[in-house]
């Protein structure tokens, strides 16, 4: 890996369980920042999970127990006594399924400004109008900001969850397989936006389709059955994998 | 079956006709204005005036609402969101056994608890001096009476919301309080207000229980700490006086149709309210 | 950072009064089942539990006891349950899909949900009006037509959700191998649906014992043990009602006792609900 790259996240030795079940298994993985990195392998082999974990969303269900430590920025995210919404807010999370805020649109990207800053009436509809530049909604929304963000397509409600993510500037986007549930010209939209993003923010995406990632990612990582089986810079890894299982993987014979 | 099945649901239309009917005649010798609004109930001097007795029951009602609804919401929100797994399986049955007890037996613990309560320990600390037996102390029980239908109905419905919706928002930094402030009760809203309906119409209708301790008094209430009555319980307590004479009776089945068509409103607004809820969000 | 510190502070704040709320409503149900043990305990005793009440039952110390109540209530409740449930189990099954037209299930089942916030106390009226029309009085057998009534709506709707929520898949699969549409609902439905079903009809059963408004017109009241359908009857919650009027400590105390039993007979009702459910839901497919 180049040792240009500053590391953003960094775990060493993370394992969680879920119910009993031993979901990731010593999971030493570390992150580029502003970069894209993919976190491939098949369905339920704790994709979702890890990423999950790195903005501390896992302890909201039941049951968890979470173990090892995760690094942002050299700093332990996982030690006790942190102020867990303050990391949160440094990882914005797109995820599946679009989850648009029960409220306007102008209401959804204003979502978090409005708890974490100070910013006037003014300030903060001229941030909501940026985010929704970047994300290319702006346009297409402009006359009707305040209508539900129900009322949007599944593809536009899922750039204004992007925009709502952005709008508390994070330093790290989390994509959970953010095309999964969209057309293929919305999905088309989604990549070209992330590969946008990735110039300003550290991108992480859980993708389980091969070609997205190659189509995408800057880095990889592949998680087979909750372990790291493989990582690394996107060349090496599609063109020279090292691992039998990537390269099963790989060639299709696991999916 | 089908025999069955249609007389059960004409069963409310019967139920309305025939008190209406038999209210028909009080409604030829006094006006229905002079009845809601006259201030004195008197059946032996002809004089039926509803008006104390009406302002008993919103009080009572009113007041059991002012208290129940925010300690149950409250206490649903707890129960949904921060309860730790093992305090949530005690404290669900606990509800369930709370909403099963019978009302006499509410009321006969309010006579043994709540009356000396009232009398010797929360009036005097306004100065007031009463027999405990007032709206205040009808209020709090059926408050209580209450909370079990209020809290299970909001649990249901913040249950119902996809944990995804709270992800979105603790993602972009919010803590736990401000996801269900700004996120879970706007998403129920349709279901809290349905259920805060639902226990109005069951307090209202609620009779024995308030019978026992609000006093049985037919004046206007000029404090809390007065003695009242409501419509449901002026229906018990008059019920060995009503077969004296027809017109009581009257009156009385005129009480009983008034209690029905506003428990009724009541309940049809909540049940709308709640089946357009559960429609959007599928539970 | 100041925005964090009011934002924590308030939830805090929240924390606690949920906390208040929580520990007001568990609060209640323990202060009621001490104050009906502590209260009534000491009233508890063989004598009222196997004799019927007398005139001195009210007055003061002795005089018999609370079997005219307990027998009143049974004989009340049981057949009320059992005929609601028949009533129940044709009504729910008519609702099915396959027999009628949507719009009439929708109104049938909105008229449920009515009946179901309906009073106790207008069954009571209701049924007493009905009662004087035809010339007949306070008796055992008004008393359950009243409580009949009032458990319908409960009953019918528990057997309704839980036979809505059969899978289609359980239903194709028996049509599949040749059953009628009237053979699965009789066979086959009624197993998947049986725990719903016992839930509905327990809690029926345990409205019909503690409602005191429905029956307090219609029962009547007496000391004896009702000897036929058309006698008047004592039951446990009107028993209670009579017994708290008094200002004698000695008679609130056999109230209370009397509330411990119904309280008793209730809570059974619920546990055993809650254990035979789980027992069959190990037949349920989910």
């Amino acid at each position: 890996m180049s040792t240009e790259c500053r590391i953003q996240i960094e775990t060493k030795n993370l394992n969680v369980s879920f119910h009993g079940h031993h979901v990731l298994r010593n999971i030493d993985i570390k992150i580029p920042a502003k970069k894209l990195t993919a976190i491939i392998g098949p369905s339920g082999c704790g994709k979702t999970t890890l990423l999950k974990s790195f903005n501390r969303l896992l302890e909201i269900q039941d049951d968890v127990k979470i173990s090892g430590q995760i690094l942002v920025d050299g700093k332990n995210i996982l030690a006790p006594r942190l102020d867990v919404p303050d990391i949160r807010k440094k990882m914005g999370l797109l995820s599946q399924k679009p989850y648009p805020l029960p409220m306007s649109i102008h209401d959804n990207v204003a979502y978090g400004l409005r708890i974490h800053s100070n910013k006037n009436k003014g300030e903060i509809e001229s941030t909501v109008e940026h985010c929704l530049q970047e994300v290319g909604l702006w346009n297409e929304v402009k006359g009707r900001l305040h209508d539900p963000a129900s009322r949007l397509s599944v593809g536009q409600q899922q750039r204004l969850c992007l925009a709502r993510a952005i709008a508390v500037e994070p330093e790290v986007v989390l994509c959970d397989e953010p095309t999964s549930a969209l057309d293929p010209l919305a999905a088309q939209q989604i990549e070209k936006l992330l590969l946008k993003l990735k110039k300003d923010y550290t991108v992480v995406l859980v993708t389980h389709t091969l070609r997205q990632a190659k189509r995408v990612a800057d880095h990889v990582i592949f998680l087979y059955f909750g372990m790291v089986i493989e990582q690394g810079p996107a060349d090496e890894f599609f063109n020279n994998p090292k691992n039998p299982e990537t390269k099963a993987y790989l060639s299709g014979e696991i999916s | 079956m089908l025999v069955v099945t249609v007389a059960v649901s004409l069963l409310f239309f019967s139920i309305f006709f025939l008190l209406l009917f038999k209210s028909l005649f009080i409604f030829e010798q006094h006006s229905l204005a002079e009845i809601l609004f006259s201030s004195s109930w008197n059946p032996g001097f002809n004089q039926f005036g509803l008006y104390p007795i009406i302002v008993g029951t919103v009080l009572v009602t009113g007041i059991a609402l002012i208290i129940a609804v925010p300690i149950s919401i409250l206490s649903a929100v707890y129960i949904a969101e921060y309860a730790p797994k093992k305090i949530r399986k005690i404290v669900r049955p606990f509800i369930d056994v709370l909403a099963g007890v019978p009302s006499v037996v509410y009321g006969l613990c309010a006579l043994l608890f709540l009356v000396p309560l009232v009398k010797d320990v929360i009036a005097p600390w306004f100065g007031i001096e009463t027999t405990g037996y007032c709206i205040l102390t009808a209020s709090i029980t059926l408050a209580i009476m209450v909370f079990p239908i209020i809290i299970s109905l909001c649990v249901e419905s913040f249950h119902a919301i996809p944990l995804s919706l709270r992800e979105a928002s603790l993602s972009v930094g919010a803590t736990k309080w401000e996801t269900v402030k700004k996120v879970i009760f706007r998403a129920s809203a349709p279901s809290i207000i349905s259920a805060v309906f639902l226990g109005f119409g069951r307090a209202f209708g609620e009779t024995i229980a308030v019978n026992m301790v609000v006093g049985g008094i037919t004046r206007t209430p000029s404090t809390l700490f007065s003695p009242g009555q409501t419509l449901a319980s002026l229906i018990v307590s008059a019920y060995s006086d009503m077969m004296s004479s027809p017109l009581y009776e009257s009156a009385l089945m005129m009480v009983a149709l008034i209690l029905f068509i506003v428990v009724l409103l009541f309940n049809i607004f909540g049940i709308f309210i709640l089946r357009r809820a559960k429609k959007r969000w599928n539970f | 950072m100041e925005l964090l510190n009011k934002r924590t502070l308030e939830e805090n704040i929240f924390k606690i009064l949920m906390m208040i709320s929580i520990s007001i409503v568990v609060g209640s149900l323990i202060i009621i089942v001490a104050l009906v043990i502590i209260n009534g305990g000491p009233a508890l005793t063989l004598e009222l539990l196997t004799q019927t009440s007398s005139g001195e039952f009210y007055l003061g110390a002795g005089g018999g006891g609370i079997l005219n109540a307990i027998l009143g209530s049974l004989l009340l409740a049981l057949p009320a349950t059992g005929l609601a449930c028949i009533i129940g189990i044709a009504i729910a099954l008519y609702l099915q899909k396959d027999f009628t037209h949507p719009w009439v299930a929708g109104f049938v089942r909105f008229s449920l949900d009515i009946l179901w916030g309906i009073p106790s106390i207008i069954y009571g009226v209701f049924c007493f009006l009905i009662m004087i029309y035809l010339g007949m009085s306070a008796s055992v057998l008004v008393g359950i037509i009243a409580l009949t009534l009032l458990e319908i709506p409960i009953i019918t709707r528990y057997m309704d959700e839980s036979i809505k929520l059969v899978p289609i898949g359980l239903k194709e699969g028996a049509y599949s191998l040749g059953s009628t549409k009237f053979e699965t609902a009789v066979k086959v439905v009624p197993r998947q649906a049986l725990p719903g079903i016992l839930a509905g009809i327990l809690l029926g059963l345990g409205r019909g014992i503690g409602d005191a408004a429905s029956i307090l017109f219609t029962a009547g009241f007496t000391n004896r043990i009702p000897s036929s359908l058309f006698d008047s009857t004592a039951a446990l919650p009107t028993m209670i009602f009579q017994l708290s009027t008094s200002s004698l400590p000695i008679v609130r105390q056999k109230a209370s006792a009397t509330a411990l039993v119904l309280l008793l007979i209730v809570f059974t009702i619920s546990i055993l609900s809650r254990t035979l459910s789980k027992r069959y839901m190990k037949y349920v497919i989910k």
